[in-house]
């Protein structure tokens, strides 16, 4: 028995008094009286007062400006070489200096933000998906189907992720569908094994075994009753896989799988001038890292926000 | 409390403190004006219902409370010392050599990664005791608990003890400084019965010895008057009544206390001829406060100056206190609910409706939950299932359900028709005709589908309904429930627990189910709470027909409802019988035990059957009787131990499976009921 010991400030919903409640029709018991969509408002809420998570969202909102409107906002044409002007030094007109076909680099930051913020959401969208039905179902099937899959989510996790990569470009010829495709993919045994766990928990609740009785198919079970259950978890799974992932697509553009050049590409670029950095050019490839870095850390500063937002 | 002690010479003196929790941003108030005084070597009881502040009153004294939380006034003295005006410092040497404390759950009152004699030892180790003095200080005091290998007690890690042993452990570090007020939160109440007989026979003990006093918190009645010399009954933050244990509930003087106690069916009640009464209305939400009484809007006897003036307290008697201007009309406080059933229709109890035989379950590791189960469920009659944790009561209700596949072998009939022993093969019309209410509807409810369609699926599912159909039934439905039109959009985490129970109990009934198995469904609630499930539950039964297979570890329970009660004990069934039949005996002496272990507030029992040690593993079941091994009244011949004996009917309808026969077991346990206590073998 837990007495009213008050929550500190807690997102739960005070109940007065815990349990009251006899006698029927008297009954006004509803907690709090708050709308059923009030529970994610109520989320948001708790989101917009932390700070980490609104510096997060500022860092994400304007690369997505820059994704949409790049060319607009760029000073340059990302594309247009000046041979004369090649691997000039930041200065008032090139901010972010020349690389060494003279193209000017903040430009091509600015344009080179719209492919990997297309593939890292579509990639983690598709990965979340598979790996949610994956998990969902090795967790509430169990038996011999979890036993089989998990070993093959095992033997697939011992890979190194690169390798598969790599088979997989190579075999379907790189593309953004197919980085999208791959990288999916790699996350989805991971985004199973999460999702597995978070069935487990759930399934000695006895909300299924109610379902069971009332002899609800497996299907509706996994994405009915115990699928709204773990979206918290999912959730944060999502976000963190997200910050994986831009680190994935920038890797595999450096190595060359992914969007070709002359197109702009944090990933690319830093391939194409990483030399630079011997003879003194550390602009061409500090701008497109920090803004590599400045995308993880965002994602991480709002997965840790909703993380314990959620936990609270 | 009138009293106007200065403090020095009493253990605790609490004088009008309040205590308010931080909610965002404002304060609420979970104690007003609370005051009593514990006595050297007294044991005082602090009772009330979830959300009364019981146990904030335990934290507040120690200074417990989480950083929210704050004395806002009033004073405490503990031994004439102020522990809330203390620093850090002097407060740990408090709560180190003054004040001890034990909680509910005590698995986490233990280090689980130190064995527990290094724990002990460290108690005498702070108290100024060198290693080896500290750990022969430990094994002393596990010997004191009635741990009777100490010595391998202590080499144990806390997981590896029952809930029963880690609890004397507990209490073993409570007592190691002797301290002068132990402070108990709800010790017993994650225990079973026998073993919380065990415990609270411990403590009384030990407060004699070490002559301590005890504030025992608890929402047991029955609890608190076994244990305690005086008690003060807590509502909403507010103490409203405190005297004498035995004086206050034979003869309550406040509103609460009356409708609380009438809350608990009493021996002798019975679901066909007395209803409960409950308590009507809500507790009010903390730091809501009303002017005048706290009770007064669900208090029957309110007049208009209830709700305006503050009762203080009145001095019902020499030793007791009231806060009711009305405490003289109090104990005929008009009933919230009739007291007779309008138009019994008995329609009587007709023949066989489920049937199992050699009914098995092993689960992995050869651990037996079920050995051969024989039963008869008789259509419209409550069958009650008692027996200790670990007895397979909640294995017997899944196993029937086909939630948990039985052995094979195994044979479960209804109607006389045989059942797959798995439900997902079981057809529809087999589904709809088993269904059960949960205990904890926080697990059972889905806690993101609203009351609508956690109510309607098995309308739609099992009875197909659609259309004005399945609206007339959902309204019939929450009618009989007694939920409301507003309730139906909400989800769970916003009802309160009562609400809950009545949704899943709405759910259970939906599709007009024969059977509907009730495991443990008030276990959950409180008191005033549970009555009205009670009520609900019997109300249901005739309006539905309904059949119940009812599981409950409260005997006070099952006697109220059942019309015939199963005692199980690992697995097997030990005794069937009609319920007044085997609660007044000549019963098993497993049910003798059982019915002893359990406080009651009709008066003490002379002498308790004490059982020895507790249930043993079900993976390896004692040979012979499986009861032997803690059975009082083992026979002196060996056959206890070498035979298993049958389950034999000793007058009809009425079987025991026990080596003595019926008419001795009647001589033996009336002979003892007799005032005389002649001590048998």
């Amino acid at each position: 028995m837990t007495d009213i010991t008050a929550d500190a400030g807690g997102a739960a919903p005070l109940e007065p008094g815990g349990s009251l409640g006899p006698l029927g029709p008297a009954g006004g018991t509803v907690a709090v009286a708050v709308p059923t969509a009030a529970v994610p408002r109520a989320v948001w809420r708790l989101l917009l007062r932390r700070p980490t998570f609104l510096i997060g969202a500022v860092i994400i909102v304007f690369w997505v400006v820059c994704a949409i409107f790049g060319h607009a906002i760029a000073p340059f044409n990302p594309l247009a070489q000046q041979l004369l002007f090649n691997n000039t030094a930041p200065s008032g007109a090139h901010w972010f200096g020349t690389d060494t076909l003279g193209r000017d680099v903040l430009s091509r930051v600015v344009v080179g933000s719209r492919d990997i913020l297309i593939v890292t959401p579509l990639a983690t969208i598709l990965g979340t998906i598979l790996g949610t039905a994956l998990g969902l179902a090795m967790g509430y099937l169990g038996g011999a189907f979890d036993l089989i899959v998990g070993r093959i989510v095992e033997a697939v996790l011992a890979l190194p992720a690169v390798i598969i990569a790599f088979l997989f470009i190579v075999a379907l010829g790189p593309s953004k569908t197919t980085l999208i495709i791959v990288i999916g993919l790699i996350f989805t045994p991971l985004i199973a094994r999460t999702v597995r766990a978070a069935v487990l928990t759930e399934r000695n609740l006895d909300y299924l075994s109610s379902a069971r009785l009332l002899g609800e198919r497996p299907l509706r079970i996994m994405f009915r009753e115990i699928l709204p259950n773990i979206m918290p978890a999912i959730l944060v799974e999502f976000t963190v896989r997200l910050g994986y992932a831009v680190f994935a697509v920038a890797t595999l553009s450096f190595l060359g799988f992914g969007v070709q050049p002359p197109t702009p590409d944090w990933g690319a670029d830093i391939a194409a001038d990483y030399s630079g950095l011997l003879a003194g050019y550390w602009w061409q490839v500090l701008f497109p890292a920090l803004a590599i870095a400045s995308l993880v850390i965002a994602v991480n500063l709002i997965t840790d926000s909703i993380e314990q937002v959620l936990s609270s | 409390m009138s009293e106007t002690d200065s403090g020095e010479d009493r253990a605790l003196v609490v004088s009008h403190m309040d205590v308010s929790y931080k909610v965002r941003g404002q304060d609420r108030r979970a104690l007003r004006d609370v005051s009593f005084s514990i006595g050297r070597g007294e044991s005082y009881g602090l009772v009330g219902e979830s959300g009364s502040g019981k146990s904030t009153v335990a934290l507040a004294l120690v200074k417990y409370l989480p950083r929210n939380g704050r004395v806002s006034a009033g004073t405490v003295r503990i031994n004439g010392q102020d522990p809330l005006g203390m620093g850090q410092g002097d407060l740990r040497e408090l709560r180190a050599k003054t004040v001890s404390m034990v909680y509910q759950e005590p698995g986490r009152a233990l280090n689980p990664s130190i064995r527990v004699g290094r724990q002990i030892a460290e108690v005498f180790g702070v108290a100024g005791q060198s290693s080896e003095e500290a750990t022969a200080s430990a094994q002393d005091m596990l010997r004191k608990v009635q741990i009777s290998d100490p010595a391998r007690v202590m080499r144990r890690y806390p997981h590896e003890l029952s809930g029963g042993m880690a609890q004397r452990v507990v209490i073993a570090m409570a007592l190691a400084v002797s301290p002068s007020l132990l402070i108990l939160d709800e010790p017993t109440t994650a225990l079973d019965a026998t073993v919380e007989a065990e415990v609270l026979d411990l403590v009384a003990a030990l407060r004699q010895e070490f002559d301590t006093s005890v504030l025992f918190i608890s929402h047991n009645l029955a609890v608190i008057a076994k244990m305690c010399d005086r008690v003060g009954v807590l509502y909403a933050g507010e103490l409203v009544e405190e005297g004498p244990a035995r004086q206050v509930f034979d003869n309550p003087r406040h509103p609460y206390t009356v409708g609380l106690l009438r809350c608990i069916p009493r021996r002798g009640q019975r679901k066909d001829r007395d209803r409960l009464d409950t308590i009507p209305g809500f507790l009010p939400t903390p730091g809501h406060h009303l002017t005048g009484c706290i009770f007064a809007p669900r208090c029957a006897l309110a007049q208009d100056r209830c709700r305006t003036e503050d009762p203080p307290f009145f001095d019902v008697s020499e030793l007791r206190t009231s806060r009711c201007f009305f405490h003289e009309q109090a104990p005929e406080l008009p009933r919230a609910t009739p007291s007779s059933l309008a138009a019994l229709a008995t329609d009587g109890i007709g023949g066989p409706l489920v049937t199992v035989e050699k009914l098995s379950k092993t689960f992995a590791g050869g651990v037996q939950a079920l050995a051969g189960v024989d039963l008869e469920v008789h259509r419209g009659e409550t069958l009650g299932l008692v027996g200790e944790s670990g007895s397979g009561k909640t294995t017997l209700a899944r196993v029937l359900l086909g939630l948990t596949v039985a052995d094979q072998g195994s044979v479960i009939t209804l109607e006389g028709k045989p059942l797959s022993p798995d439900a997902r093969r079981r057809p529809r019309e087999t589904l709809r005709a088993l269904q059960i209410v949960f205990q904890n509807p926080d697990s059972a409810l889905n806690r993101r589908h609203t009351v609508r369609s956690l109510i309607s699926r098995p309308l739609t599912r099992l009875a197909g309904l659609s259309g004005t159909a399945l609206r007339d039934r959902l309204a019939e439905l929450i009618a009989s429930v007694r939920l409301e039109d507003r309730h139906l959009p909400l989800r769970p985490g916003q009802l309160s627990g009562g609400l809950k129970q009545r949704v899943a109990i709405a759910r259970a009934f939906g599709a007009r189910p024969e059977v509907v198995v009730c495991d443990e469904p008030t276990s959950a609630l409180d008191v005033s709470v549970q009555a009205a499930i009670l009520n609900l539950l019997a109300d249901l039964q005739q309006q539905e027909h309904a059949t119940y297979l009812f599981i409950s570890h409260d005997l006070g329970l099952v006697r109220y409802l059942s019309d015939r009660i199963v005692v199980l004990y690992l697995g097997r069934v030990m005794e069937v019988g009609p319920a007044e039949t085997v609660f007044t005996g000549p019963h098993h002496p497993y049910t003798e035990a059982l019915f002893s272990a359990v406080p009651s507030l009709d008066g003490q029992r002379p002498d308790r059957i004490k059982l020895e040690g507790e249930i043993p593993s079900a993976a390896d079941p004692p040979g012979g009787c499986v009861f032997h091994t803690r059975c009082p009244r083992r026979l002196s011949t060996g056959v206890c131990e070498s035979t298993e004996p049958p389950l034999l009917e000793g007058e009809p309808g009425h079987l025991i499976r026990c080596h003595i026969p019926l008419t001795e077991l009647r001589t033996i346990q009336l002979s003892e009921s007799a005032p005389s206590q002649g001590g048998t073998h």
